[in-house]
């Protein structure tokens, strides 16, 4: 083999001693790429290569309170800024309560980040190329020798004259250690894309296969499968067959009130209207009515349905009928329903009816206002000036 | 019989060369397998299968297939997890704790306890995963921005019990691989298959024994023991919280964390002990893991016992003191409640039984010392039980009282954690050195170098123990003969 081939001379020594002189011999001597392959540590070598101290501890300390501060500031930020909610009225900040997390979180960073860092930044491991693999002398050095290796790259290395030097010292055996061959891998083989193309298939395959099937077998059913009836549904644990049940005969619900018209279309006397037109009245009358009404008797009570001819639209509730009507006929036709039109006794509690009405009379008015009204139209116009519309 | 502690004791018996080392420890991994061991995978493969089974019960049907019901909501279930977590305890104490006492002994335990606390940390972390009833949420509990826009409650011991225990296993796992990389090189260089080559050549990363890394790998060592000891001790303090912080008489006691901290030791020393008593009689290692180890550890369990013991007293005493009738009830109740047999159960095994240790001849009586060691592991499962099970079962309110009844699924899954862990720890004990070549070899007599300080032109490599050449007894695996 020639020289610019040889990677290092390595010689084996047989008892600690013996190697912890040959080290600092070899420092001595003015070597500075060389390393000692023991079995074991053996105590006082890193003096003996003139090694200092190590300083992995730096990582450990930046990482483990870098861990520390992000995990204070995010479980501070979550469940004080981000997402605050009450738990044991305890404040949304608990400084005690953040501790215990605080500290796992630092020695989980600090943990990984030390050793991580000494396997792939300090040792540049995984290395399974490295030129004494394989080689006798790292299997003897594995198991009961101690090795010290001179490599070719030193400044001043003589082939001969390590040789020499090396068993002045004692050294057992010698050994040359010679440069891996090079080796090629190319992308484009064959057996790699086939690699790639497998990998791509089982990886997409799989993350199909457990988000749209694994995820879904039984048993883990996300509580779309539970053992109970939905409404209208039928059942085999009733006898008669129905899911949902009936009340006890002669329940009567809570803040029921009886309608003495019940089921009458025209009674000839009716319930008078309880409230008064105020403001609030109105505005609850105006949202009930665009709520429940609207759909069928339009917007503005003109029989403009919003159904566009899906049900029979409601007629104009400006007609000199219904306007000529008392309060309570009106009460009477939403709370019994009247023809095609349906009850909303179960909807729309009492007062609410009562607020439609109301608001139902304001809508009439406004088609055909009074004299007075234009009046004080006019007067709120001067006013305010311009917010008033015509 | 008659041991000298005025002298240090030997690590190793039988004064064997490094090779011997390497060649008596990774002997399981290349001998065929044995029919003792394939007797014991059998029996704890078929626990584990029981346990499979109870556990697909539990999640087809739901936990309702548990005794578990108000205002017991909390049963075997967790007493399974805090007593796994307890045996994972001891593993780590002896790793780190021991290290950095420069408690030199703990190189021949050592490996074989850190395994066993990865694998109790697994076995603890199925209970409550499982306990939820429904395990596939558990996803939640990562802080991740979910689509509820919702953050896991990071101010509930819960949560914090999350924290701590996934940090445990990650810190332990990472721990014990660093151990093994120097080990799996040796195994990479012993090995003649090619298969078995390849596997050790990955997982040893390349290690070449270089000093240039051995350096920075025992500063490494050194500052995961500093980081590992003061988590050792708060994985169960976290694990206390989760009663310390609520309100259950019985619970609620600042006492808990060291109390349950001492109990762990406790129980992970008894369950080292009652494996390796066995592991060193199957695989012959009686002169790695010698009769001072489980002397020594018989005291740790000693020392621990009193401490727990000292705890069963003080919160008797504290009930007392603090002059609460639910809390004084509670207690009497242990005493004198339907639970008594639990509560007589623990006393005997973990306070009583224990006392024998102070004997000398005991300590040193290896059937003696299996005895008590599964006395300890029976009284600590049932110590948990009594806190868990009695207090509940015993709340403010008289008329919510109610008794747990176990179910038999609640017994198989109780039966499939340790078919897990002896699963686990049957396929360590085959496939993996389970005591560390490399720091056996560095405490054996004459490894270290002599006097490197003050003289290095001096006479080399004499006067001493020859470690390479010398004539090792140790091969056989017989009493030492020196
Ligand atoms: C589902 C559509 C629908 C809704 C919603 C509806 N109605 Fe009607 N309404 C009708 C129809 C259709 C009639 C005509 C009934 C008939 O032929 O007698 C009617 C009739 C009436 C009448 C009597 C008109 C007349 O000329 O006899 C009044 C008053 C009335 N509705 C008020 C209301 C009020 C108030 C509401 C809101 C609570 C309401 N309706 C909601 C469909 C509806």
């Amino acid at each position: 083999m020639e020289t610019k081939n040889l990677h290092s001379v390595a010689a084996l020594f047989d008892t600690p001693e013996k190697i912890i002189n040959a080290a600092n011999k070899v420092k001595d001597a003015g070597y500075k790429k060389f390393d000692v392959n023991t079995p074991y540590p053996v105590h006082g070598m890193d003096k003996a290569m003139g090694l200092g101290q190590s300083k992995i501890g730096w990582i450990t300390l930046f990482f483990g309170f870098s861990g520390a501060i992000f995990i204070f500031l995010f479980m501070g930020w979550t469940m004080a800024m981000n997402y605050p909610y009450v738990v044991g009225g305890k404040p949304f900040f608990s400084f005690p309560a953040f501790i215990p997390i605080t500290f796992e979180v630092t020695v989980l960073s600090g943990s990984i980040a030390t050793i991580v860092g000494m396997l792939a930044v300090f040792f540049n491991l995984p290395s399974l190329n490295d030129p004494i693999q394989d080689s006798d002398y790292l299997k003897q050095v594995s198991t009961d020798k101690f090795g010290i290796l001179i490599q070719a790259a030193n400044e001043k290395f003589d082939k001969e004259k390590v040789v020499e030097f090396l068993k002045s010292l004692g050294a057992s055996t010698i050994e040359y250690i010679y440069e891996p061959e090079k080796e090629e891998f190319k992308i484009l083989q064959p057996k790699f894309m086939v690699f790639l193309a497998l990998v791509a298939i089982l990886t997409s395959g799989g993350t199909y296969v457990t988000l749209n099937k694994l995820m879904y077998v039984i048993p883990f059913n996300w509580m779309d499968r539970q053992s109970k009836s939905n409404p209208q549904s039928e059942t085999t644990f009733f006898h008669d067959g129905f899911a949902m049940r009936m009340p006890v005969k002669g329940t009567i619900a809570k803040g029921f009130m009886p309608y003495p018209y019940q089921g009458q279309a025209q009674p000839n006397e009716v319930l008078s209207n309880p409230t008064l037109p105020t403001k609030e009245i109105l505005e609850l009358g105006q949202r009930k009515f665009l709520t429940f009404c609207s759909p069928c008797h339009g917007n503005y009570a003109d029989g403009n349905s919003r159904l566009r001819g899906q049900f029979p639209p409601g007629p104009t509730l400006h007609s000199d009928k219904i306007i000529g009507y008392s309060d309570g006929m009106i009460y009477n036709i939403i709370t019994n329903g009247q023809n095609a039109m349906p009850s909303y006794a179960y909807q729309i509690p009492r007062e609410q009816r009562w607020a439609i009405i109301d608001y139902i009379r304001v809508l009439q008015r406004a088609q055909n206002p009074k004299p007075s009204d234009f009046q004080a139209i006019s007067q709120l116009k001067k006013e305010s000036g311009k917010n008033v519309v015509n | 019989m008659n041991i000298d502690y005025t002298k240090e004791l030997a690590l190793v018996e039988g004064n064997p060369r490094l090779a011997d080392i390497d060649e008596l420890i990774s002997r399981p991994l290349t001998q065929p397998v044995t029919k003792k061991y394939y007797i014991a995978l059998s029996i704890s493969g078929t626990a584990l299968l029981i346990g499979v089974y109870s556990l697909w019960l539990t999640l087809y049907y739901g936990i309702g297939m548990w005794g578990n019901n108000v205002p017991v909501g909390w049963a075997f279930d967790i007493t399974n997890f805090v007593f796994w977590i307890g045996i994972g305890h001891a593993g780590t104490l002896i790793s780190a704790i021991l290290f950095l006492l420069r408690q030199r002994w703990r190189t021949g335990i050592a490996r074989f306890a850190e395994a066993m606390t990865i694998f109790a940390v697994m076995t603890a972390g199925i209970f409550p995963v499982i306990h939820t009833g429904r395990p596939w949420l558990a996803g939640y509990l990562i802080p991740y921005p979910n689509q509820h826009l919702l953050w896991p409650n990071f101010i509930s011991p819960l949560l914090w019990d999350v924290f701590a225990v996934s940090t445990y296993f990650t810190v332990s796992l990472l721990f014990w691989y660093m151990g093994l990389i120097p080990d799996f090189a040796i195994l990479r260089d012993r090995t003649v298959s090619k298969v078995k080559k390849t596997i050790y050549s990955v997982f040893s990363l390349g290690w070449r024994h270089s000093n240039r890394h051995w350096r920075h790998y025992e500063k490494v060592y050194m500052i995961l023991a500093g980081l590992a000891t003061p988590l050792v001790l708060s994985v169960h303090t976290i694990v206390s919280f989760d009663f310390a912080v609520s309100l259950i008489p019985g619970w609620h006691t600042t006492i808990f964390p060291p109390y349950f901290v001492a109990g762990a030791i406790y129980s992970g020393f008894a369950m080292v002990m009652t494996v390796l008593i066995f592991v060193r009689k199957i695989f012959d290692m009686e002169n790695l893991i010698t009769l001072n180890h489980l002397e020594r550890m018989a005291k740790v369990m000693l020392l621990t016992s009193s401490m727990v013991a000292y705890s069963y007293l003080m919160e008797f005493f504290i009930a007392w003191y603090s002059q609460v009738p639910s809390e004084q009830y509670d207690f009497w109740a242990r005493v004198v409640g339907p639970y008594r047999w639990a509560w007589y159960f623990m006393i005997s095994c973990n306070f009583l039984i224990p006392q024998l240790i102070w004997f000398k001849k005991i300590r040193r009586s290896v059937p003696i010392l299996f005895i008590i060691s599964i006395c300890a592991n029976i009284g600590m499962w049932f110590e948990r039980f009594v806190i868990i099970v009695q207090s509940l079962s015993r709340d403010f309110l008289p008329s919510s009282w109610h008794m747990f009844t176990p179910t038999l699924v609640d017994f198989g899954v109780l039966t499939g954690s340790f078919g897990l862990f002896f699963t686990l720890v049957l396929l360590f004990a085959k496939t993996l050195p389970v005591v560390s070549m490399v720091e056996t070899k560095s405490v054996l007599e004459g490894s270290q170098p002599h006097h490197y300080n003050d003289d290095h032109n001096g006479e080399v490599g004499a006067g001493h123990a020859n470690i390479t050449a010398g004539v090792g007894a140790a091969l056989n695996g017989g009493k030492n003969g020196n």
